[in-house]
C-alpha cells in the first residue's frame, strides 16, 4: 500500500484555482521529484501534503503505517531564522517536539535520537555552535537532522539546494541520496534543477499547464519534459 | 556613600517602596521572558499596541464608573492580542501594520472618550499618568500587589512548562505544525500571557514605556549570547537588575519611575552591545 495518496486534488487560495484534478501516489522508498514552472503550485502542493493548508477539493491520505504528523519537512529558510539565537543542539532537539504531546521536557530517548541524527549529518563538532553563524550548507544539514528527529519514514524537501554553491549542492544531493538508498527513507523533493531530478529521482511529478506523473524514463519521452526544458533554455 | 545607604534603608521601611520593588521586578521578569519570542517573531511593537488598547479599555471603564477596571482591561486586551497574533498568518493587513493601526486607533478613541465623558478635574494629569505611569507604582494597594504576585508566578510556571514548545513554534512555525505540534494553541497561549503581562505592566511604567520592558532585555541578551536558553536566562537577569536599579534610583533621585528604568535599560543595552562587539571582534 502507498505511503501517501493524493486523490483528485484541487489546489489554490482565496477561491483562485491553480491546479485541479491531481492524482498521484508515493510508495515507501520512492524518490519523487516535483518539478514545474514558478507559480505552478509546487509550494501550495507541499503545504497541502503537510496539512498546513486544506485542499479546495479532493483529499490527501496516508497509508502503510504512516501518520500524517510523521512527515519530516525541510522548509526554505525564513527571515526569522537568519538572526535567531539558537544552538545546533536546540534546533535538532526541537524536531522531537511533535511527539511530546503535553509532556513539557525532552527525555533521554529524545536526546539520544537528536545526538544520533547530529552524528549522521556530520555535525558533531558544531553541536554547541550558533545556527546563524554556520554556512548555508551546514544550516541545511542542521534542518535535515531536525527533520530526521521528526520521522524515520518520509521527508519532504522544499528546494533543498537553493542558494548553495555547486560543491555544497553536490554534497547535499549525495546526502539525500544516501538517506533514500541506505536508510530507506522516502523522499519527496521540490526542485528547479531538472538535471539533478533526472539523476537521482525514481519518479517525477510535473505540474503546470501540462501534468505528468510517472517514472523518469517515461518523463523524458513526454511532452511536459520537452516544453519545460525548452522554456528553461530560453529563460 | 553611607549617606545614600541610610536614605535607602529609611525608604525601605515604607511599604509602598517595598511594594513597588516587588511588583516592578516581577513584571520586568515576565515581560523579558516573553520579549524574546516577540522580538524574534517580529512583534516588537505589540507591547506598545496592546498597552494602548488597555488604555482605551481603561477609558471605557472610567466612563461607566467601574471601581475595578482590571477585568474589563484584561478581557479587551486579551481579545486584541489574539486577533493580532492570529492575523500574522493569513491577514490582508500584515502584522506590523495591524499593530500600528490598533495602537493608534485605541489611543485616539481612549483619549476622545476620556475627554468627552471624564468627570475628573485634572484630565491631562490623568492621561499623562496612565501613559507614563508617573506615580501609579508608588500608590499600589496591598491587594494589587498580591494579584500581581499571583499572576506573575502563573506566567513563570506556564513559561517554564511550555519553554520547549515556545522555542519550536518561534523558530519554525510551519515545521512545528507539519510535525504535529498544535502551534495555534500555543500562539493563543502566548497572546493571553502577553496581554496579562501588559495589563500588569501598565501599573509600573505606563502604557508608552511597556515596549522598553519587552524589547531591551531580549535585544541586549542577543548581543552577548548565542543559544536560546542562555539568551533567555540573560534577559531575565538583565531585566530584574535594571528594574530594581531603576526603582531604587528613582526613589533616591526623585525621578519618574518608568522613565528612569528605561534610561537605565538604554545604558545597559549600550554596555551589552559594546561587550558583544569586543567579544565578536576577538574571536574573528
Amino acid at each position: 500500500m502507498a505511503q501517501l495518496i493524493c486523490q483528485d486534488l484541487t489546489l489554490g487560495y482565496d477561491g483562485h484555482v491553480i491546479l485541479s484534478g491531481l492524482n498521484f501516489e508515493v510508495d515507501a522508498g520512492d524518490y519523487l521529484c516535483i518539478v514545474g514552472e514558478n507559480g505552478s503550485g509546487k509550494s501550495t502542493l507541499m503545504k497541502t501534503i503537510l496539512g498546513l493548508q486544506s485542499p479546495m477539493h479532493g483529499k490527501v491520505t496516508t497509508g502503510d503505517g504512516l501518520r500524517r504528523s510523521e512527515i519530516g519537512y525541510l522548509p526554505q529558510q525564513t527571515v526569522v531564522q537568519r538572526d535567531f539565537p539558537a544552538s545546533v543542539w536546540e534546533i535538532v532537539l526541537s524536531g522531537c517536539q511533535g511527539r511530546q504531546g503535553l509532556r513539557p521536557f525532552y527525555n533521554k530517548a529524545d536526546k539520544a535520537l537528536a545526538s544520533e541524527n547530529i552524528r549522521k549529518m556530520g555535525l558533531d563538532a558544531l553541536t554547541r555552535r550558533c545556527y546563524r553563524e554556520l554556512s548555508g550548507g551546514q544550516q541545511q544539514r542542521v534542518l535535515l537532522a531536525r527533520a530526521l528527529c521528526a520521522t524515520q519514514k518520509i521527508l519532504l524537501l522544499d528546494e533543498p539546494v537553493s542558494g548553495l554553491d555547486p560543491r555544497v549542492t553536490a554534497e547535499m544531493y549525495d546526502l539525500i541520496d544516501t538517506l533514500n538508498k541506505r536508510d530507506g527513507i522516502t523522499i519527496i523533493m521540490i526542485s528547479h534543477d531538472l538535471d539533478a531530478a533526472m539523476r537521482y529521482a525514481s519518479r517525477i511529478l510535473h505540474i503546470g499547464s501540462t501534468v505528468f506523473f510517472g517514472s523518469k524514463e517515461d518523463y523524458l519521452k513526454s511532452d511536459a519534459a520537452y516544453t519545460f526544458r525548452k522554456e528553461g533554455e530560453t529563460a | 556613600m553611607t549617606e545614600m545607604f541610610e536614605k535607602l534603608s529609611l525608604y525601605m521601611q515604607y511599604p509602598f517602596v517595598r511594594y513597588a520593588l516587588i511588583v516592578g521586578v516581577l513584571i520586568a521578569l515576565c515581560s523579558s521572558l516573553l520579549g524574546i519570542t516577540l522580538v524574534l517573531k517580529r512583534f516588537s511593537f505589540i507591547g506598545d499596541g496592546l498597552s494602548h488598547v488597555a488604555f482605551g479599555a481603561m477609558a471605557i471603564a472610567a466612563i461607566f464608573n467601574m471601581t475595578n477596571d482590571m477585568p474589563l482591561m484584561l478581557a479587551i486586551t486579551i481579545l486584541s492580542a489574539i486577533l493580532l497574533l492570529r492575523s500574522g498568518q493569513n491577514a490582508k493587513i500584515k502584522g506590523d501594520a495591524a499593530v500600528a493601526m490598533i495602537s493608534v486607533g485605541a489611543l485616539a478613541i481612549g483619549y476622545l472618550l476620556m475627554n468627552r465623558f471624564s468627570k475628573s478635574s485634572n484630565l491631562s494629569g490623568d492621561v499623562c499618568s496612565t501613559l507614563f505611569g508617573s506615580t501609579s507604582i508608588l500608590t499600589l494597594r496591598k491587594s494589587e500587589v498580591w494579584l500581581c504576585v499571583v499572576l506573575s508566578i502563573l506566567v513563570l510556571i506556564v513559561f517554564v512548562l511550555f519553554y520547549n514548545k515556545i522555542f519550536a513554534v518561534t523558530f519554525d512555525e510551519a515545521f512545528a505544525r507539519a510535525t504535529g505540534t498544535k502551534a495555534s494553541v500555543y500562539n493563543l497561549l502566548l497572546a493571553v500571557i502577553i496581554a496579562v503581562i501588559i495589563v500588569l505592566a501598565m501599573n509600573l511604567v505606563g502604557s508608552l514605556l511597556i515596549s522598553a520592558l519587552v524589547i531591551f532585555p531580549a535585544l541586549s541578551a542577543m548581543r552577548l549570547f548565542k543559544s536560546f536558553r542562555s539568551v533567555t536566562i540573560c534577559a531575565a537577569v538583565y531585566s530584574v537588575l535594571t528594574a530594581a536599579l531603576g526603582i531604587l534610583v528613582s526613589v533616591l533621585a526623585d525621578t519618574p519611575v518608568g522613565s528612569t528604568i528605561v534610561a537605565i535599560e538604554i545604558a545597559a543595552f549600550a554596555v551589552c552591545w559594546l561587550a558583544g562587539a569586543i567579544k565578536g571582534g576577538v574571536r574573528r
